[in-house]
């Protein structure tokens, strides 16, 4: 167990700061009384040293993409290349300011307006917004642009969102601050959207079809072309989760299926590093018809000179200060720059070889509920685990003592103790070939020894938490004296 | 460059195990229809071309390291001590991800948990969530708070709050039955007055800027009682470095404080990644978006940190949720956690007293010169605004001649301060930067 930073002390002056070169009394004739802050914020206090070695000691209970196999479904748990953070923290790029003149920020321009270019490409969308922070934030903004888009047709009766059963929790959030009504399409029993209740479900009011293509069970959906021209009859639109994008660079183009509005997510498909839980950043791409809707300011380039345009009358508003996760994009477009158009295939060829390598591994192992080629992941379902006792989120912590982060587990809501593997492009033969190993011995423990299983973690800084007595008894800040 | 692990020989070893005979048979389900297009892509390089073209398309930023930064405005140029990136940029902070599995991610859970734990101290609200994506989106999160809580339907928005936090808030709200009202400013702040005759009992909360964009300290106190006295909610939206002398909203009645957190860290890197930063008091608790981190014991009774109240976000709640927010800004909070425990309480208040003394002192130096006017006495924390009757191109192209960045022409937001100026101050600029600066505006 780690001290927490407030139970600690040493020396601190902040001899990194200098000297204030003044009287506080004499600085502080600036400022009223009355506006003053009168009690010392409580920060921890301790030195150079102490702080370094806290974080270090904190950083090294966590598992992450550089030490540990990390098949977390969903998540695309590629590795991040160096090379772009070191890219990110170059003073030329990370030390300008927003609100300098475009003839000063030219290379950071360039920067946006390439990636803007690239990702439409990548996509087949005509225009991109890289405003968005996150892929939920990339939602939202895509659904205020079908709104504004029917609000232009005088169609304002169209109120209703469908979203598959399977999809991300964020789609029917995002749906709801949008102020859309949410309707769910069931998923059929191949584990694709349900054709016929989609149809039964598609009316006038519809606005949008939010799906992933991949789905969240990995599998592409074949009826694509059909369900598009299904939604647009009823004069709605389709959206794109981008999600899983991973499966699809070079193989097809979600602007190709028919989808009006995408979001990517460039935390995952394009290297942008996790970040413990962000910055992310969720650009937006769009069809020709919805270009003036997306968010202001636009980058345009005329000649060789680029510059912001502030005046789009059409357009959706503003999502956040400024213009995006700058430190995020320029991250993405050096990824894309270095892996080119051959390098981009080679990512999906290799994500889609190596999830099913590991679905025909382990499939005498797991129920794979919804069996078959899958794209860049797959399901799987441990109930003939469970009848012995023992459940998915206990193979997901045992799986911890072995060194692997866990699959995402309990998603898609649709499968009964799903597990979801995304082993991604960047994992070796013999790295998937030691997590089968682990399974194997897994599936042993579970008939020799379950208890093993059911109590794991064991190896990790702490054992199984007790999360209801975090959610019953709040304690979410440090209110203890300071040493 | 591909960052790919697998040999051409695991390839075909892989490709016999799943049964196929080759990688196509496995994309059958793709219509052929779909499989022919056209993109233009560069080619790949190695990394050596890549940073050297990448370093090349810098070439033509100006960046602080060349140019003195007097542009703010809610992204400032702080000094970053070198612990900062050196801690958060290791491999264990940068490449793990949300930390839903609590027992492999302790060290991500204890520094959220800490960093909720610095952030209440220095705004002395009651809880904190784990950040969210930037300042204006925390705001417009706030004002989607207020919005829930009893039916009322008007949020009042001071003109002098940050005109892209504005024009967030907005777009937050637009597919929301709800009105924002603007609440007119009077001598660079909020006018007491037409407030008080705004601040009606269908008024859900009232928003504030401490200091505000220009800069200046609002009547914090009076704004909050007034919101009280309509039974409204205060919603301050405060500079962080400003706390170590400003009094914090916890303490002047706000009861939602958000801001931007960049001050605390993080790189200004062309406005993003930041991160905001969303407390409550107590009895919003339950209304918060967003993650938040709580200490519990794991099985053996040992103290552990998890993901917590997860009934209110959208993996669980769905359509219900308090907000539609997945991630955090972890990262860019946890160079904000960092950069609190290098500066401890002595040294944000060193801090904040710094910038004060340079922004007072650079503000004092410039009204001596000829042609330089104040645009308000009122007063203000580390940036200020005058009115500066010169030329603007000439004065343009004479603070590029002497590597200046900055000031911000107001009127790019405010049409009516026409040849008025923001200028922010932080411990960064030097007496030389100033000296520059005065020769700058002189030479105009």
């Amino acid at each position: 167990m780690s001290k927490l930073l407030f139970e600690k002390h040493s020396r601190n002056e902040a001899e990194w700061l200098p000297e204030l070169g003044e009287t506080e009394a004499k600085v502080l004739e600036n400022i009223p009384q009355s506006l003053r802050r009168k009690k010392e914020a409580r920060l921890p206090s301790v030195s150079e040293l102490d702080v370094v070695r806290h974080f270090t000691e904190l950083s090294q209970k966590n598992f992450c993409v550089d030490t540990h196999f990390y098949p977390l479904g969903s998540c695309t748990m590629k590795y991040n290349p160096k090379a772009l953070d070191a890219i990110a923290s170059l003073s030329s790029f990370s030390l300008i300011h927003p609100y300098q003149k475009a003839d000063d920020v030219q290379g950071a321009l360039q920067v946006l307006h390439d990636t803007e270019r690239w990702l439409s490409e990548v996509t087949g969308m005509d225009e991109f917004t890289l405003q968005p922070a996150a892929g939920a934030h990339g939602e939202f903004c895509g659904l205020l642009i079908v709104g504004a888009y029917h609000r232009s047709k005088k169609e304002t009766h169209k109120k209703k969102v469908l979203i598959p059963d399977s999809s991300h929790g964020t789609n029917p959030a995002s749906a709801a601050l949008a102020g859309y009504e949410v309707v769910q399409v069931r998923t059929d029993a191949k584990g694709h959207v349900d054709l016929a209740d989609l149809k039964a479900k598609l009316d006038e009011k519809t606005a949008c079809l939010m799906m992933t293509n991949p789905n969240t069970l990995g599998l592409f959906e074949e009826e694509i072309l059909e369900i598009a021209q299904a939604v647009h009859k009823v004069d709605a639109l389709v959206y794109y989760d981008g999600a899983n994008m991973n499966a699809l660079l070079g193989i097809c183009r979600p602007g190709d299926m028919g989808f009006d509005i995408v979001h990517l997510n460039l935390h995952k498909t394009f290297a942008v590093p996790h970040g413990s839980g962000g910055p992310g950043s969720g650009p937006v791409g769009v069809k020709k018809h919805l270009a003036p809707f997306l968010p202001t300011p636009r980058i345009v380039k005329s000649g060789a000179h680029y510059a912001f345009e502030h005046d789009v009358p059409l357009s959706i508003g503003r999502l956040r200060a400024f213009y995006g996760n700058f430190g995020a994009i320029i991250r993405s477009y050096a990824y894309i720059k270095a892996l080119g158009s051959e390098g981009l295939k080679a990512v999906s060829e290799h994500a889609i070889l190596n999830a099913n390598y590991l679905r025909v591994k382990l499939r005498e192992l797991y129920e794979v509920p919804y069996d078959g080629p899958c794209m860049h992941e797959f399901v799987m379902a441990a109930t003939r685990q469970k009848k012995k006792g023992v459940r998915a989120l206990d193979i997901a912590k045992r799986l911890l003592d072995y060194g692997v982060h866990a699959p995402t587990v309990y998603f898609p809501l649709t499968v009964e103790e799903a597990m979801m593997v995304e082993p991604t492009e960047t994992e070796s033969k013999e790295t998937l070939d030691a997590f089968v190993e682990i399974l194997k011995k897994i599936e042993e423990e579970i008939t020799r020894s379950p208890q093993t299983v059911l109590d794991a973690p064991h190896s990790t800084p702490v054992g199984r938490i007790d999360e209801v007595r975090a959610a019953r008894h709040p304690d979410l800040r440090y209110h203890g004296k300071q040493v | 460059m591909q960052y790919i692990s697998n040999t051409t020989e695991d390839r075909q070893a892989m490709l016999k195990t799943i049964g196929v005979s080759s990688f196509e048979d496995l994309l059958k389900k793709v219509p052929n229809k779909l499989r022919h297009f056209d993109w233009k892509l560069p080619k790949g390089v190695s990394e050596l071309e890549l940073l050297r073209e990448v370093v090349e398309a810098g070439k033509s930023n100006h960046h602080f390291h060349d140019f003195a930064c007097y542009l703010g405005a809610g992204c400032y140029d702080h000094f970053i001590p070198t612990v900062v990136s050196q801690l958060a940029h290791r491999g264990e902070f940068i490449t793990s991800y949300t930390p839903y599995q609590g027992e492999a991610s302790q060290g991500t859970l204890q520094f959220i948990y800490e960093y909720q734990s610095m952030i209440c101290e220095l705004t002395a609200m009651d809880y904190s969530n784990a950040s969210m994506y930037d300042g204006a989106s925390s705001l417009a999160e706030a004002a989607l708070l207020a919005l829930r809580m009893d039916g009322r339907k008007k949020i009042l928005i001071p003109d002098t709050v940050h005109p892209e936090y504005r024009q967030v808030v907005r777009t937050y709200l637009s597919s929301i039955d709800c009105e924002i009202v603007a609440v007119p400013m009077k001598d660079l702040s909020v006018d007491l007055e037409k407030l008080k005759s705004l601040a009606g009992p269908d008024v859900a909360a009232i928003v504030l800027q401490q200091p505000n964009f220009f800069g200046v300290l609002e009547e914090a106190r009076q704004i909050a009682e007034i919101a009280k006295k309509a039974g409204a909610l205060t919603i301050a939206c405060v500079n962080p470095i400003s706390l170590g002398v400003i009094e914090p909203p916890g303490e002047y009645g706000a009861d939602i404080a958000v801001g931007e957190g960049q001050p605390l860290g993080n790189p200004v890197s062309f406005g993003g990644p930041h991160f905001g930063f969303f407390t409550v008091k107590a009895d919003l608790l339950r209304k918060i978006p967003g993650r938040i981190a709580g200490a519990t014991v794991d099985k053996q009774g040992r103290r552990s940190f998890v993901l917590t109240l997860q009934a209110r976000e959208q993996h669980i709640r769905r359509e219900k949720a308090t907000s539609n927010i997945c991630t955090n800004h972890s990262l860019c909070a946890l160079k904000g956690a960092i950069y609190m425990s290098l500066l401890g309480p002595k040294g944000l208040r060193r801090l904040s007293l710094i910038n004060v003394k340079n922004a007072h002192r650079t503000r004092e130096r410039l009204l001596k010169i000829k042609g330089v006017q104040a645009l308000s006495d009122r007063p203000f924390f580390n940036e200020f605004g005058l009115v500066i009757e010169k030329d603007q191109k000439d004065l343009a192209l004479s603070l590029r001649k002497n590597k200046i960045l900055g000031p911000l022409a107001l009127d790019r937001f405010y049409p009516q301060l026409r040849s008025a100026y923001l200028i922010a101050v932080t411990e960064n600029r030097t007496e030389g930067d100033l000296d520059r600066l005065v020769r700058a505006v002189e030479e105009a």
